[in-house]
């Protein structure tokens, strides 16, 4: 297994109030993604851990495309991840936000 | 130490206690104050099918039924459940989980069971049996496990040189009397050098009234966890609804 | 509330059990709103032992213990999620259910009914030994629970079906109900194969497969107490129906049930297969029951004798 811990600054704070979502399950080919509003407003923190090496540049741009299309300032993110295609990632990723958008 | 042997050690007194042609162990043996011992279990190595399950299971219910209060042995010897269509076809899950009903109704009733497994004892066949007593001995040279590694090897879809490397440090994992005392499977393993009498009084004296294997586990550095889980749980449900920390 | 959010688009009321995931699956039974998880994702109760053998941990080691509402009556609850290493019973899985039980034991003023949604093909060999006495630890519980009037149901429905260990808690619980989907046994098919032949059991048989394990078998011959549409409104009734006078655990009962099972075996032990069963027990047409629509089934098992039963 390994580790990856990503850090970004966003331009504004993931909108809605939910404090915490889990998408996806941990599954062949699947990931969970827990978010959690822990941060300050403009920050990100992605923490992933994986059985697949050898994909660090292929997260780093997953997470980079995620974090200009969200804007999730204020979330921590943790993955465990099973070995999930890109895409499969970028949908729990969105989902997770979607979640998180909701305001109650 | 053979079936015959250690029949023989325990019940210096007498018994009465064989294993049958299907290898199932029924009988009685006296114990040194006059007492008797119920005696039931499975010998050989031979897995436990439903045709197993129902004498043993019909003993112990007869036993309650008697009322007298004598406590109940369980020798295991048993390389696991039947692996056959048929016994699953008629349900072996109900017959297996009946016999450990059955045992468990015992303790309730206020026969202390204990458990010997003096042999192999393998998944779902040592769950019906020597794990639903109040307390779990083992004679050195016992083989408890799941499963043994070239079949977790063939089912995990790891190495079996990996799965025996790992095993040598690993107690939650790993085949054997040592690894299921660390986790609080097995209470003791008694000497075989000393009389057994002896020692099956000193366990019966011993027959816990409540659930201690996650205790133990915890203890022996085998099974740290879920003493810990147990109480967490516990405090999360009676506090109410819980709050979740921000 | 935890305050969680699960996707929900999947739990409408006639999305199917047997493809949902175990949170769906809670969303999907429970009142909306009503569910509170103890030590939920955000606590990170993960198995400390599988990063070793290269496997991915989970936030919540694929058992998801709590509280919820059926249709306004309290009850605990505990789901194993099948995709998750299976669903396996393991340390911190079986940890979390052996103290929700336990709990329920300890605190009368706890809800006095337990939902177990089993989806789980046994112990996780990885931690074999803890989740082997993991299931011995449940097993004692539930019938400690059921002695302290503590209904304890079992809904089987799921991808993992309930073996091994999932098997007998299941037949240790007060009722259980299953669909047509849920699989109920001790060792699966391929395990069967592997040790014993493929003439002894062709796992790849699915029809095969479907008749020995397969709900409808199950519910015919007395080893479930309820059959299910393979829906969240399906299950949710079948737990509600089962959540009533379950059998008591005592001498009574458990003497019917030895009665039960050798009567069971004197009347099926030379069947060669689940269709001959079937006819034994009285159904006209036993090769329909595999095509029939759950209407058809319901209607043709409700004359079955010995179906319904306090022997458990």
């Amino acid at each position: 297994m390994i580790t990856l811990t990503l850090r970004y600054t966003t331009r504004a704070p993931m909108p809605g109030n939910a404090r915490r979502a889990l998408v996806g399950v941990v599954a062949s080919g699947n990931l969970e993604v827990l978010l959690e509003r822990t941060l300050p407003d403009t920050e990100c923190a992605v923490e992933i851990a994986t059985p697949v090496r050898g994909y660090d540049e292929v997260w780093t741009a997953v997470l980079a495309d995620f974090v200009e299309r969200a804007s999730p300032g204020g979330l921590r993110i943790s993955i465990n991840d099973s070995g999930a295609r890109p895409d499969t990632v970028a949908l729990r990723l969105m989902q997770g936000a979607r979640l998180m958008e909701a305001t109650r | 130490m053979t079936l015959d042997d250690i029949l023989a050690n325990l019940f210096p007194a007498g018994h009465d206690v064989a294993a049958g042609p299907d290898r199932l162990i029924l009988g009685t043996g006296r114990r040194r104050n006059g007492g008797t011992v119920q005696v039931i279990g499975i010998a050989d190595g031979e897995p436990l099918g439903i045709a197993g399950v129902l004498p043993l299971a019909e003993r112990v219910l007869r036993v309650i039924a008697a009322g007298d209060g004598a406590p109940i042995l369980v020798m295991v010897d048993t390389c696991g459940q039947r692996m056959a269509r048929r016994d699953e076809m008629l349900g072996l899950n109900e017959y297996l989980a009946h016999l450990a009903k059955c045992l468990r109704l015992a303790s309730w009733h206020g026969y202390p069971t204990v458990g010997l497994n003096y042999g192999k004892a393998a998944a779902g066949a040592f769950l019906a049996t020597a794990l639903a007593t109040d307390i779990l001995v083992a004679l050195p040279g016992a083989e408890p496990a799941v499963m043994d590694l070239p079949s977790m090897a063939r089912v995990t879809k790891l190495p079996e040189d990996t799965l025996r490397a790992l095993s040598r440090t690993t107690p939650v994992f790993a085949p054997g009397l040592a690894a299921m005392a660390e986790v609080g499977a097995v209470a003791e393993v008694w000497d075989p050098r000393q009389p057994l009498d002896a020692q099956f009084e000193a366990t019966l004296a011993n027959v816990p009234g409540h659930d201690v294997r996650d205790a133990l586990g915890a203890a022996r550095g085998g099974r740290r966890l879920t003493a810990d889980l147990v109480r967490r749980v516990a405090a999360q449900a009676t506090g109410g609804a819980h709050v979740a920390a921000s | 509330m935890t305050g969680m959010m699960i996707r929900n688009e999947a739990t409408v009321a006639s999305a199917s059990w047997f493809l949902a995931s175990a949170r769906e699956r809670l969303t999907g039974i429970l009142d909306p709103g009503s569910f509170v998880e103890f030590l939920p994702p955000s606590e990170r109760v993960r198995s400390p032992h599988l990063a070793q053998f290269d496997l991915p941990a989970a936030f919540d080691d694929g058992m998801i213990v709590g509280r919820g509402r059926l249709d306004g009556r309290d009850v605990l609850v505990a789901a194993q999620e099948g995709q998750f290493m299976g669903g396996t019973f393991a340390e911190v899985s079986g940890g979390k259910l052996l103290g929700l039980i336990r709990a329920a034991i300890a605190d009368p003023d706890l809800p006095r009914s337990i939902l177990l949604l089993l989806d789980s093909g046994g112990v996780r060999l990885q931690e074999a030994n803890a989740g082997e006495l993991a299931v011995a630890e449940v097993m004692r519980a539930i019938v400690e629970a059921r002695s302290a009037g503590v209904a304890v149901v079992a809904l089987v429905g799921g991808r993992a079906g309930a073996f091994g260990g999932a098997g007998l808690t299941a037949a240790t619980c007060s009722r259980i109900a299953i669909s047509e989907q849920g699989r109920l046994g001790v060792t699966g098919p391929e395990v069967i194969e592997t040790n014993q032949g493929v003439e002894e059991f062709d796992s790849q048989d699915k029809a095969l497969v479907w008749s020995v394990t397969g709900g409808r078998s199950r519910r015919l011959i007395g080893g479930a107490d309820a059959y299910a549409e393979d829906t969240m409104t399906g299950f949710r009734a079948a737990a509600l129906a089962l959540l009533d006078s379950p059998p008591p655990f005592d001498l009574l009962t458990l003497q019917a049930e030895q009665e039960r099972l050798a009567e069971r075996h004197a009347l099926f032990g030379a069947c060669e297969s689940a269709v001959e069963m079937w006819g034994i027990l009285g159904i006209a047409d036993p090769e329909a029951v595999r095509d029939m629509d759950d209407a058809a089934f319901v209607a043709i098992a409700a004359g079955v004798k010995g179906m319904d039963h306090d022997a458990r």
